[in-house]
């Protein structure tokens, strides 16, 4: 025999000076880490993920989880987690699953960006004391506005009056220019998608429904979603279309260009079962392609399809990965009836994917939004369509910054997670979910509260907004469509020439 | 910080040109001499149906070869009817550049689209021709600019010898890029002048809005953008002028959806499509307007016309006068009193306001 196990990547200390017994971490622990024996809590650290639920839960602070210290002989190329991956496949002679956004080591561009401020030339304005428009609308918008003069009686006198001639396309209104990225149900809890729902009415937004329907919970909220259709078609119907406020067809996710999505059958409950229209306990699998789409054109059709499906009163988003080609293939969706481009980098979270895919496959954001809103000027069509950016936006920061490059709002998926409760353990996958958000144990899904949850999602999306605001404000700027696409304000640091063209900024001292 | 001033005579009296160097002259604390410059309309009336190029060329002894350069492009499309120095006074400031005018009329099969020609002509001729560098296109009007203070750029040119119905005038205190001769203001294409004191702050999202129009900002400052910007909303696409102007400086969001259901309609989509023709950060603008001009009611000026306005929270001043067929709009009251002591009316706008000088008709 081959001794297959690998050392435990964290370990889990119990501080018996300071632990009563009271055994809350053997009923919090969803992973089964802790286990009461006689006098004594025993752990097995080797099922830990480091999710922290215990320490948060614990009453008397008597908790810790560390790294484990047992070592492997350093090596700069055979890495402690390419030995690890190597002794798990060929244990199995599976792929590598894996939850999260990529985790290796790649530049993040947005940390390498420094914004401007006003100083003398041009006042900086307080957004305490003058307005600051962040709205921002997503759609269509027509190339320029032509008005006809019709001629009225007024009082007996006519007069001629200038009359808007041009109809511009529905659009999404947003108060702020954040939006709840597309998690599925199913692959979160219905008490999440409830909170995101709530807190995206709150924030005068919008979230996105992910591959998985709409449970009939959300119906309240529904003219604040925006719902998908993906490969695997889960949930969609005619109604779920028209309840939503815009659709999005989801060609590729950040985290896993190129394939398709997979929900394991333990998620499938009785409820997820009946809002995606599949068996229950079956896997959910989407593949890779739409097969109804195999070109450009099968897109186009599908976003007129859904256009006509809805009467032309619902906008279309087309959501791609952010791959090599991403900017040709932005222009081709911008070209089509399609409403808005949705990029996802390579940084984009997901329940599951192949590890492979997700720390070795796609392109960064910056990157991405850089060359899709140059793309799309240098084809005279960037006022047309808008652009949604995606995939691994952290802060204010980042999000001024994709508004900068040439974003018009941004979706967040792990940060409105993390405001729920994720520790970002990235085991999301497996159903476990000690914090009830990537589960649907009933016992776990309780965990969460719906209130409590929505009120932290609106309170991270009204920090960030007013951090926009003051950064606004301090640019000297008093509403967003001034900011969109204005790299004037970024400078680089620490990026070479090809990267700094790539982003089409200069670097700080220029 | 800087100092503009602008006047018109609504029933197009010919001024000599001396009189708006005096104006400014009194605005010269807003300015620190590296840039002033003054446009006049009606200057040229013996070639008031042709454009008048003014162009400058590097002062190098083989800029008759720029020239030649310059005509082959014009003569692509039409004839330089004449081409000579302006004249000017070389003992006041050192002659950094050579100031050239043409005078070119198209012919006649690109009557109709001889506006839109000339824009591309003055787009590749300044991104092209090295040395070269057109700064006025305008037809029976000129700019006038260097850099220096108001007197010396008034008498380098022998302002005094020039009679217009609308000068504009501005003394510059460079903040954003260097002094140099085609960086002072006026900014012109065609009949669009522009002078502006404050900062385009959104200069980035205004240029790349432009360039996807095919304009390119080849002048390294921000004024020339609002330029572009009035020659696509107002020529090009033809809004009504009002509401082009609440594209530049729009109404708050607050305001529009307290509006009637028509009029609200109207002011979202100007601020949704035209997002990126938003002039945001501070400034107030004067500009000298092309002939065309379509308002609310239906009615087209054939006239150039007058208009100033502020940004929306009003970071700049602007001060608006009339005294008998006379309207002045200035950084300043006091400079308007220095040509004009006694005034009928003093105002100053609102925020975002638009002050607009029609002729009389």
């Amino acid at each position: 025999m081959i001794p297959s196990t690998v050392p435990p990547k964290y370990k889990v200390e119990i501080n018996s000076n300071r632990c009563m017994l009271c055994e809350r971490c053997v009923r919090e622990c969803s992973w089964g880490v802790y286990r009461r024996d006689r006098n004594k809590i025993v752990t097995y650290s080797n099922r830990c993920g480091a999710c922290q639920r215990c320490v948060a839960m614990c009453p008397r602070d008597a908790i810790t989880v560390n790294k484990n210290a047992t070592c492997w002989r350093d090596h700069p190329l055979w890495t402690r987690e390419v030995r690890e991956d190597i002794i798990n496949q060929s244990r199995t002679g599976c792929i590598l699953l894996s939850g999260m956004g990529n985790a290796k080591e790649l530049p993040t561009y947005f940390d390498n960006i420094v914004l401007d401020a006003c100083q003398v030339t041009n006042p900086s304005i307080d957004p305490l004391r003058e307005p600051m428009e962040l709205r921002t609308y997503i759609g269509k918008k027509p190339k320029k506005l032509e008005f006809e003069y019709i001629e009225e009686e007024i009082d007996g006198k006519k007069i001629k009056k200038a009359k808007l001639k041009t109809n511009i396309a529905p659009n999404l209104k947003l108060e702020t220019p954040i939006m709840i990225a597309h998690m599925s149900y199913g692959a979160l809890s219905l008490n999440s998608h409830l909170a995101m729902a709530k807190a995206a009415k709150e924030c005068g937004t919008f979230m996105g429904t992910g591959e998985g329907g709409l449970h009939r919970a959300l119906y309240p909220y529904a003219n604040h979603t925006i719902t998908q259709i993906a490969s695997g078609r889960f949930g969609v119907n005619e109604d779920y279309l028209m309840r939503g406020a815009a659709i999005e067809i989801k060609i590729g996710q950040g985290s896993k260009p190129g394939i398709g999505g997979h929900l394991p059958g333990e998620k499938v409950s009785a409820e997820v079962s009946m809002t995606r229209m599949i068996p229950e306990g079956s896997d959910a699998i989407s593949p890779a392609p739409h097969h109804d789409i195999y070109s450009i054109e099968d897109l186009a059709q599908l976003v007129r399809s859904l256009k006509e499906a809805t009467r032309w009163k619902i906008p279309v988003f087309v959501k791609i990965a952010a791959v090599h080609n991403v900017a040709a293939i932005a222009n081709g969706i911008a070209t089509s009836d399609a409403d808005a481009v949705v990029i996802d980098g390579f940084k984009g979270g997901t329940g599951a994917a192949p590890k492979v895919f997700r720390d070795n496959v796609g392109i960064p954001i910056e990157l991405a939004i850089a060359a899709v809103d140059e793309r799309l000027r240098e084809e005279g069509v960037r006022n047309e369509v808008s652009i949604i950016a995606s995939g691994g936006i952290r802060n204010s920061a980042d999000v001024f910054k994709s508004i900068a490059l040439g974003a018009d709002a941004v979706y967040i998926g792990t940060a409105v997670m993390v405001a729920l409760g994720c520790r970002v353990c990235g085991r999301c996958y497996t159903g476990q979910c000690a914090w009830g958000i990537a589960t649907q144990k009933p016992e776990l899904v309780n965990r969460l509260d719906v209130e409590e949850g929505a009120n932290r999602v609106a309170n991270l999306i009204k920090a960030w907004t007013l951090e926009i605001k003051e950064l606004l404000g301090a640019a000297g700027i008093n509403s967003i469509e001034s900011l969109r696409g204005n790299r004037d304000r970024l400078r680089g640091i620490g990026l070479n020439d090809v990267e700094l063209e790539a982003l089409g900024i200069k670097h700080a001292g220029f | 910080m800087c100092g503009i001033i602008g006047f018109i005579s609504k029933k197009k009296r010919p001024i000599s040109g001396d009189k708006i160097a005096i104006a400014l002259d009194s605005l010269k604390e807003r300015g620190n001499g590296q840039g002033s410059g003054y446009v006049g309309y009606g200057i040229y009336p013996k070639y008031k149906d042709s454009y008048a190029l003014h162009v400058f060329l590097n002062n190098t002894p083989d800029y008759y070869e720029i020239i030649s350069k310059v005509k082959d492009t014009l003569e692509k499309y039409g004839k330089v009817i004449k081409d000579e120095e302006i004249p000017t006074n070389g003992e006041i400031l050192k002659k950094e550049f050579i100031p050239w005018r043409f005078f070119y009329d198209f012919h006649s099969s690109y009557r109709d689209i001889e506006n839109d020609l000339m824009v591309n002509m003055v787009m590749e001729i300044n991104d092209k021709i090295d040395g070269a560098f057109v700064f006025s296109s305008g037809k029976n009007l000129g700019v006038f600019k260097a850099s220096g203070w108001p007197m010396e750029v008034a008498e380098f040119y022998k302002l005094d010898q020039y009679k217009g119905y609308m000068w504009l005038a501005h003394a510059r205190y460079p903040t954003n890029t260097k002094g140099w001769w085609g960086g002072a203001h006026p900014f012109n294409i065609l009949n669009w002048s522009v002078v502006h004191n404050g900062e385009i702050t959104s200069y980035g999202t205004n240029k790349r809005y432009v360039e996807s129009f095919g304009y390119k900002c080849r002048m390294l400052t921000d004024t020339e953008v609002v330029a572009y910007i009035f020659d696509l909303l107002i020529r090009k696409h033809k809004l009504p002028v009002e509401y082009a102007l609440s594209a530049i400086a729009p109404k708050f969001w607050k305001e529009i959806d307290l509006m009637e259901e028509d009029e609200r309609k109207i002011y979202e989509s100007i601020r949704m499509t035209y997002g990126g023709a938003v002039l945001n950060g501070p400034f107030a603008i004067i500009v000298g307007t092309h002939e065309g001009m379509v308002f609310m009611n239906g009615d087209v000026e054939k006239n150039n016309t007058m208009i100033g306005i502020t940004d929306r929270i009003k970071l700049r001043p602007l001060v608006v006068a009339e005294k008998d067929d006379l309207v002045f709009v200035s950084s300043e009251e006091a400079a308007i009193r220095r040509i004009c002591p006694e005034l009928d009316k003093v105002e100053m706008p609102d925020a975002g306001m638009p002050v607009i000088v029609k002729m009389e008709k």
